[in-house]
């Protein structure tokens, strides 16, 4: 950890949070007294059981919906609790699991939208800093394509960029490369690793891939069936920058066989609660 | 050779249409003017309607060679076109605002829903009476016609929006005009030109009964006219204009269509 | 109780009550052109008593059975059309053109063939209605059938389904909520025609009880006339839009 630059925005600190969908309803208890901290400029992987645990979090650190108790902390400042919910903003990006790149426009304004719209950037210099980003990842040719004309690997990667352009002090991604082939997976990886390694910033990582969550992150965040609760943290200490040779490693191995156990455990639970799978 | 009949048969698409007409018209020739079958033998051939319809000095006065014919279709194209683009206008602004603000829409929702299942046609006696003239009683009932459909499928549009759209703009330091501006309006833009296709539909279906209710000139008019003045072979010739008038229409709203949504044209695959 | 008086509702109950409290305004205030308009209550005094009449629903039962006979009919002829057309791309290829050629002609432009080929009113009638409806479903199973996805196909011939299980058990279910849609939209243009096909050339129903309000000078019975065809138009769409749930159980209504 000593290799990467120091970030000092974006701690986040989630205390006994509480959530339970439809309260005077159906009463789901998706989460029960859930604490953990994220250093700034920590990558955190979040693993588990399918069901609304991970999301909840998700949802609540970017605004779309609150908790039913405790509190949520970014830099000390309360963003989320039954009284206070922050609303969604450029400092707390989203990737979203099946993409959610604009469809009707082309690479480059899905971009540049987010500064333009929040007034930070003229069209023109946003236009210069999303090329100048695209080109050091590899994608220039790309700008005047539509989305969907692109493989889900550079879409992936394109909404990577919309949401790093903003400069945002936590960025979310939701199951990103869910679907994607091991190759373009591990492209992926690589392009994800080279952006954290060069510009640290909190990650907030949600998968079920143990592979990628040991790969990636410092901190691998295990959590239980619902109602939801820490299993356990595994702390990551393979050196950066990550590179794919060190998936061979005995300390790899290690931490494999330690965060499988806890999620097979749990993931055994899971199956036979009968657990519908909430894609 | 054989094979070759075959494959024609099979796949050429071209010749398959037009055997597929020509079967259709010798039909219609053999029930209308061969067999000599009682019901049928009223209605006019389409040798005879070809003749009227390019004759130059037609029975009817009405063929393609006539200046009444394009007076006809001027006066019809025009209604439809003023009351087509009226409702599109009111038709997609009430139903983008509606799916964009919810007050408003609980509002307007009631009010539309229960004029809406009024058939437009039912509006012209009501219209005819209250409204200036019979013009625009005429332009009025198709205009209700056309922006009913508008605004139900201007709403749909709206409501079929990816929820994530709306909440990755809103991630991205959106205020509720740019949200409007770029996640609703072109996000709704497939439903609302498959809304404009059924509304322009409607239209010319509605201008046509209001023509033959309470109008003066104009396709629908003449079709009736010709009837009354036992001129079939006009009726049906003016049907088929008509015909071609709607099909153009669609196809230019399609047309369009395609151009503002240039990257429906471009998905992959497509 | 309390869930239904939301303020959503509220604020629709509301809006209603500002409609009609708008509409006696513009009459009393003598707004030019809406001036003629008649009193809200003088058209629920006459709908009161046109409901308590027999003619009235003499003329709802005559509209109806015009509308069911064409309408059904349109379908019992155009949805086997439709898949048929849907399935052979052969038949599609002779057919189809004729049928985008005939398509486009508004149902009511057939009004003087169809007095001139039917022996009677009423079969003309009929007949209009059916045009209407006819058109529509068979556009919309075309595209219902082509939806169907291919996989779904593969699937059912590699678990040993013959091409007669294919059709019943994957074409026509997988088809449904096409049909649906055909016949939803269908059931709202008929009551179009057959509202015109009345004004114009019909005896009973209500299209023509509207006209005669309309050529008696009569306008608030003008108006109970368009209300009542908006309701009977909502009844037999709501009956249709029934009769889908009960069809296909396995879509989620949402």
């Amino acid at each position: 950890m000593a290799t990467i630059k120091q970030k000092t925005q974006g701690a986040i600190s989630i205390r006994n949070v509480t959530k339970i969908y439809d309260p005077e309803g159906v009463h789901v208890v998706a989460m029960q007294d859930c604490s953990f901290e994220i250093a700034a400029g920590e990558f955190a992987v979040i693993v588990g059981p399918s069901g609304c645990g991970k999301t909840t979090l998700l949802n609540a650190i970017a605004g779309f919906d609150n908790i039913t108790s405790g509190e949520i902390y970014l830099d000390g400042e309360l963003i989320s609790s039954p009284q206070k919910q922050i609303k969604p903003a450029a400092d707390r990006m989203v990737v979203f699991q099946n993409g959610a790149l604009f469809p009707w426009k082309t690479v480059i304004e899905n971009i540049i939208y987010g500064p333009v719209v929040q007034g930070r950037m003229k069209r023109s210099e946003a236009i210069e800093i999303a090329r100048e980003m695209m080109n050091r990842v590899g994608l220039n040719e790309i700008e005047d394509k539509y989305p969907e004309e692109l493989s889900s690997g550079i879409q992936r990667r394109v909404e990577i960029l919309r949401a790093l352009i903003n400069h945002p002090k936590v960025v979310m991604l939701d199951e990103p490369f869910r679907g994607l082939d091991t190759v373009a997976k591990t492209v992926m990886h690589e392009f994800l690793m080279d952006i954290f390694c060069a510009a640290p910033r909190t990650m907030f990582f949600i998968t079920h891939d143990l592979d990628e969550a040991i790969f990636l992150g410092n901190k691998v965040v295990i959590m239980t069936t619902r109602p939801a609760q820490i299993k356990k943290i595994v702390h990551v200490d393979l050196p950066w920058p990550r590179e794919h040779h060190l998936l061979g490693s005995e300390k790899y191995l290690e931490l494999k066989k330690e965060v499988l156990e806890a999620v097979h455990e749990e993931a055994r639970k899971a199956f036979e609660a009968g657990e519908r799978e909430m894609a | 050779m054989i094979n070759r009949l075959r494959s024609m048969l099979t796949d050429s698409q071209l010749f398959k249409a037009l055997v597929g007409i020509l079967i259709f018209l010798s039909i219609w020739y053999v029930l209308t003017a061969v067999l000599n079958l009682p019901r049928f033998k009223l209605i006019p051939n389409p040798i005879a309607v070809i003749k009227e319809w390019v004759s130059f000095e037609p029975i009817s006065g009405r063929s393609l060679f006539t200046k009444e014919y394009y007076i006809d279709i001027g006066y019809s194209v025009v209604r439809t076109l003023v009351a087509f683009f009226l409702a599109t206008f009111l038709g997609v602004f009430l139903g983008l605002f509606m799916g964009w603000n919810r007050i408003f829409f609980d509002f307007t929702f009631p009010i539309v829903e229960t004029l809406r299942p009024m058939p437009p046609l039912s509006w012209i006696p009501l219209a005819v009476l209250i409204l200036p003239g019979v013009e625009v009683a005429v332009v009025y009932v198709t205009f209700i016609a056309a922006f009913f459909a508008t605004v139900l499928n201007t709403l749909l549009g709206v409501f079929s929006i990816d929820r994530n759209y709306f909440l990755a703009a809103r991630c991205l330091g959106s205020k509720p005009k740019d949200i409007f501006l770029n996640v609703i309006v072109p996000g709704s833009l497939p439903f609302i030109f498959t809304g404009l296709q059924i509304a322009m539909g409607v239209s010319w279906m509605s201008l046509v009964a209001g023509e033959i209710i309470s109008g003066q000139r104009g396709l629908g008019y003449a079709i009736y006219e010709g009837y009354s003045l036992f001129q079939y072979e006009q009726v049906v010739s003016y049907m088929f204009t008509l015909g071609i008038l709607g099909y153009i229409s669609s196809a230019g709203i399609r047309a369009v269509g395609r151009r503002l949504m240039a990257w429906e044209a471009r998905r992959r695959g497509a | 109780m309390k869930k239904f008086f939301n303020v959503r509702v509220l604020r629709g109950f509301i809006s209603i009550v500002i409609f009609v409290v708008l509409w006696q305004f513009v009459v009393l205030v003598k707004i030019p052109y809406l001036e003629n308009l008649p009193y809200p209550k003088e058209v629920a005094v006459d709908g009161i008593n046109a409901v308590g009449s027999k003619t009235y629903w003499f003329d709802w039962g005559i509209s109806l059975s015009r509308i069911f006979i064409g309408f059904i009919a349109a379908q019992l002829i155009g949805i086997p059309l439709g898949l048929a057309m849907g399935i052979s791309r052969v038949f599609k290829g002779f057919t189809f053109p004729v049928f985008e050629m005939l398509r486009p002609i508004p149902p009511i432009a057939w009004i003087p063939l169809a007095i001139l080929f039917w022996p009677t009113r009423e079969l003309s009638i009929y007949f209009l209605v059916f045009i209407g409806a006819f058109f529509i479903i068979v556009i919309n199973v075309l595209q219902g059938v082509s939806n169907i996805s291919v996989s779904l196909k593969w699937a059912a011939s590699s678990l040993g389904a013959r091409p007669k299980d294919i059709f019943w058990k994957i074409m026509v279910p997988g088809s449904l909520p096409s049909i649906v849609t055909g016949m939803t939209v269908g059931m709202g243009v008929t009551w179009n025609v057959l509202i015109a096909a009345e004004m114009i050339a019909g005896q009973g129903g209500l299209g023509r009880m509207t006209w005669e309000a309309y050529t008696n000078h009569n306008i608030p019975f003008i108006v109970v006339g368009m209300v009542s065809i908006g309701v009977a138009g909502y009844l037999c769409s709501t009956l249709i839009r029934w009769l889908s749930e009960k069809a296909m159980p396995w879509k989620k209504r949402f």
